[in-house]
């Protein structure tokens, strides 16, 4: 047994990828939970193949997880891996460019036979052509370990080798010096009901850690401290539960029953699948025959008291579009979860972008205003779909929140709310009737409005007395149908003043810049939010002043933009589209600024940003602030 | 088996049309068939004895989806084919609703013929009302999904050559637990089939002939006055289907099983076909509507009820499934403990 020299580092990448059906997102997910018990911060990303049941060992059919995790805070899942752990020829051929050069690759060289190296598309085994001569390769019988680990328990072959993803996962449990117990006691508790299989888990997941303190193959093994992080109870959390657990809780604020209507849509399922499960939180899920019945169904539900949601990606939110107008005209609260991918049309789904702003904010016939939201990070999908509930049920007002593959399927720790110190959300419904009708007789007016906040009143059906129309047509303040001109202006304006109003119950942006001193501003939303803050963070250790700001409401937008704006020489506006936010602040604010743009179904890269801010900040003139990537920049991601 | 406003209450005091007929000034062209539904509905919802307040009649769009502007009711005119989908949402979290759906054979037939049929399909507790001229009214006259073939329209003005659906057939075949046909201008069998929807507790659809005078005059002339009975099968459960004053009849081929008109004096009484709407089988049901003439003047033509049977109410079913505590604090400590989920850490 070797006494592996312990060293401490302040940051890992690790991904782990086989074929899909080796087990690659369990993996994943227990290391994560192994390391969140130590106290590091992370950030998790998982991707799958885009077939379900592609052909086992082919590239197509590589599934993967990565894991980014530090002494300090973790911005991103992290871009080039550290460790990768190639569980079969294709896993190693689809992921070894992403592998840092120095890197550690650890495979199960059971799997390097002719026939996968074959199917992988490698005509000579990358163990012994000297491909790999840049990374630290370290082979091992992985499927041999499973077996014999597995063999006293009475699996046939075919089940004991499947065990082997416990193997690899105790060998890098070993290797960053992980906690085993959440790994064991989730195996426990997982196979409880199936003593074979647990004892079997079990002994793999021993098998690889004693493999890492016998074998020769590491002289050290890491250490990374706990990052600091503020006191309280933390789980893992990622974006679409997260944003689904914030619905329930909006809904929950406001002592309403949530429904959500919604339409299978990749990469927005997960939000309806999480909520189907809520059944005793009274959540009632309604799985449409499409899109636009999910967001009928929804605001129908609103219509009658309860909390009406509905969630999507981009081509569904094209199909809810007319009805989003009808929330509008009705005056509605409805929340429109978008979680994007690239586009336009099917896209690329399994893959990210941020392409549905413009849709988001202008996508309607008429003049139809909306309230759009953007969440930041997995764990900020919960406060802003709890914001989205507040403004949706306050405002009476459609609300468009945008999230995206990359936040939605990315996790990351949560540190759990107290429900107790959130604000209640007021339904402030109707009870009597607001107004009188031409003969004098006591009437409900549904278009009667707060004069200052330009609220409506809302009475729902049930409520005697209040019983009026509403729909479509351009309504008078009585819910007449009403073709008057001078009207249907009001109208207009109203509804559009309405929602610009909820800026008096926004923050203002909040704008990082510690010195004080900085010249250049950079602008994000959404899901840039953590690439921007990491390649931020690296410029400010290399001694450049620059600030940070980032928008969490798209409209109405912040009061201070504007003079926010007004504070920086340069401002560069990095989004995944071609520069659509970019566009609505310049035409807002007649303020010059940069796009940095990407399209590449990826997040942002840390690196290449930062060359191109440097590049910024040094003077020089960078020629692809909006083109794509040169080819050099690409080689380097 | 509950009926369709069982969970909805009943109104203390006796209520009358005018309780119903809003102010809004009725805006449909004279002599519209319209006219004669809008009576017809607003003289059975105070028969039906439930409260006002929970009504909720909701349209798409289309001359018929007006409607809920003339009912003082709660009402919802929403766009171009989804009031399925909308009521669907309103009934399933509202069972103390009782929710009216009014479509027209474009809204219902065409761009909304998939909310249609999955309504019918999932039964959700709704009264669906089929307004079908014939026509597309509000538009000026376009040839809809069940004008017959070849008809000239502006749209079509050298003959449409779409087959038209049968929405009859095209109910029952989405497994529709409710299917009946009314004539707009027979008030009594009207409210018949109206009375028995709101009473479904499931999914009702009832076909709704109406007459368009300005675009479509005429569609269901043969139908109507002294010689209808020619062309009408009258369906009465429990009963012979005779029609032709009294000269024709309904009787099954006995190998094949399909329906055949025969003259009544030329077969065994025993065999005349006697009509049950509540047939598990809707194989019947679906002979019968076959028997539907889809041509411009409408030569045979059952009505009534053809199809009534008990089938689980999708939005009972869901709300079974689902439990909110009455109390804010369980409420919250549950959400508290989901929102930990299972393996939660504490950093001191």
């Amino acid at each position: 047994m070797t006494d592996a020299m312990v060293r401490l580092v302040d940051h890992v990448v690790i991904r782990f990828a086989g074929d899909s059906g080796d087990g690659m997102q369990l993996v994943g997910s227990r290391f994560t939970a192994e390391t969140a018990r130590l106290g590091n911060d992370l950030a998790t990303l998982p991707s799958y193949p885009a077939e379900i049941r592609a052909p086992a060992g082919t590239l197509s059919g590589v599934s993967s997880f990565q894991i980014h995790f530090a002494d300090q805070a973790v911005r991103t899942p992290g871009e080039s891996p550290d460790v990768l752990v190639a569980l079969n020829p294709a896993a190693l051929k689809a992921n070894l460019a992403d592998v840092r050069l120095g890197g550690l690759i650890i495979v199960d060289a059971a799997e390097f036979t002719p026939r996968n190296l074959a199917k992988a598309g490698y005509a000579d085994s990358p163990l012994s052509d000297g491909s790999l001569q840049d990374y630290q390769v370290e082979a091992f019988d992985l499927t041999r370990l499973a077996l014999e680990a597995a063999q006293p328990y009475g699996l046939g072959r075919k089940q004991a080798a499947r065990v082997k993803n416990m193997v690899a996962l105790g060998l890098l449990t070993w290797l960053y010096s992980r906690s085993t117990e959440p790994t064991e006691d989730y195996l426990n508790d997982r196979f409880a009901d199936q003593p074979d299989l647990r004892q079997a888990n079990l002994a793999a997941f021993q098998a690889g850690i004693a493999c890492g303190e016998s074998s020769e193959a590491f002289a050290v093994r890491y250490e990374v401290a706990p990052a600091p992080m503020p006191p309280g109870q933390y789980r893992q959390i990622s974006g679409n539960r997260a944003l689904a657990m914030g619905l329930v809780t909006g809904a929950h604020l406001a002592g309403l029953p949530l429904f959500c209507g919604s339409y299978p849509i990749t990469p927005a399922s997960d939000i309806l699948h999480e909520l189907s499960g809520c059944k005793e939180h009274g959540v009632i899920t309604f799985q449409a025959e499409d899109e636009i019945a999910g967001v009928g169904a929804a605001l129908g539900a609103s219509f009658a008291g309860h909390l009406g949601v509905t969630t999507t990606s981009g081509p569904g939110l094209a199909l809810k579009m007319e009805t989003i107008g009808l929330a509008v005209m009705m005056e509605l609260p409805l929340v429109v979860v978008d979680v994007q991918r690239a586009g336009p049309s099917t896209g690329m789904p399994t893959k990210t972008e941020q392409s549905d702003l413009r849709q988001a904010l202008w996508g309607r016939p008429g003049e139809s205003p909306a309230v759009v939201l953007a969440a930041q990070s997995p764990s900020d999908c919960f406060d802003t779909a709890v914001e989205a509930c507040r403004l949706a049920i306050t405002y009476r007002t459609p609300v468009i929140l945008l999230t995206d593959g990359y936040l939605g399927n990315g996790a990351e720790p949560w540190r759990l709310p107290d429900l107790t110190e959130l604000p209640e959300i007021p339904t402030a419904w109707s009870q009597r009737p607001n107004g009188a009708a031409p003969d004098g007789s006591p009437r409900h007016l549904p278009y009667r409005r707060d004069p200052v906040t330009l609220i409506r009143d809302w009475a729902i059906p049930g409520t005697p007395g209040l019983e009026h129309r509403l729909g479509g047509l351009e309504k008078a303040v009585d819910g007449s149908i009403s073709y008057d001109p001078a009207n249907h202006d009001q109208m207009v304006r109203l509804r559009e003043a309405k929602v610009a109003g909820v800026v008096r119950d926004l923050p203002d942006l909040a704008v990082d810049d510690p010195s004080g001193q900085a010249e250049l501003l950079v602008l994000g939303w959404g899901s840039t939010h953590g690439p921007i803050a990491a390649a931020v963070a690296r410029l400010r250790a290399l001694g450049f002043d620059l600030a940070r700001a980032h928008l969490r409401h798209l409209n109405p937008l912040p009061a201070n933009l504007a003079q926010v704006l007004d504070g920086y020489g340069q401002i560069v506006v990095p989004e995944l589209n071609l520069g659509q936010l970019a566009e609505m602040v310049r035409a807002r604010t007649l303020t010059p600024v940069t796009s940095y743009s990407r399209v590449r179904g990826q997040p942002i890269g840390v690196r290449q940003l930062v060359g191109f801010l440097r590049d910024r900040l040094e003077g020089s003139e960078p020629d692809r602030a909006e083109g794509t990537p040169d080819r050099a920049e690409e080689e380097l991601s | 088996m509950r009926g369709g406003l069982d969970l909805v209450p009943t109104s203390p005091q006796a209520l009358r049309r005018a309780d119903f007929t809003s102010s809004a000034e009725v805006r449909w062209c004279p002599g519209c068939g319209d006219y004669s539904i809008l009576a017809a509905l607003t003289g059975l919802l105070p028969e039906l004895g439930v409260k006002r307040e929970n009504v909720v009649i909701v349209s798409g769009i289309g001359c018929s989806s007006r409607l809920p502007y003339y009912v003082d009711t709660y009402g919802l005119h929403s766009i171009h084919g989804r009031a399925p989908a909308i009521a669907s949402g309103i009934a399933i979290t509202r069972p103390d609703l009782s929710v009216w759906v009014v479509s027209g054979d474009g809204d219902a037939l065409s761009i909304g013929g998939n909310h249609l049929i999955h309504a019918l399909r999932r039964n959700v507790n709704l009264n669906i009302l089929l307004f079908n001229n014939r026509i597309y009214g509000l538009t000026k006259g376009q040839y809809s999904p069940t004008s017959e073939m070849g008809k000239v329209t502006g749209s079509s003005p050298v003959g449409s050559t779409d087959q038209p659906f049968n929405p009859v057939s095209l109910a029952l075949g989405a497994e529709a637990s409710f299917v009946a046909r009314a004539l707009d201008s027979d008030r009594a069998g009207l409210t018949e089939a109206l009375r028995q929807a709101a009473q479904h507790r499931g999914a009702a659809l009832v076909e709704i002939y109406q007459n368009c005078p300005i675009f479509n005059d005429g569609a269901y002339d043969s139908l109507k006055g002294p010689t209808s009975d020619q062309a009408l099968i009258r369906l009465e459960q429990g009963r012979p289907i005779v029609f032709d004053d009294g000269r024709s009849c309904l009787i099954r081929d006995p190998s094949s099983g399909d329906l055949q008109v025969a003259a009544v004096d030329q077969v065994d009484p025993a065999r005349i076909l006697v009509h049950d709407a509540t047939r598990p089988d809707p194989s019947l049901a679906f002979a019968l509507s076959r028997l539907t003439d889809l041509s411009g003047q409408i030569r045979r033509c059952p009505i009534g009820l053809f199809r009534q049977v008990e089938r689980p109410c999708y939005d009972d079913l869901v709300r079974q499934q689902v439990s909110w505590s009455a109390q804010p604090e369980t409420r919250a400590a549950a959400l508290s403990r989901w929102l930990a989920g299972p393996e939660p850490w504490t950093v001191d």
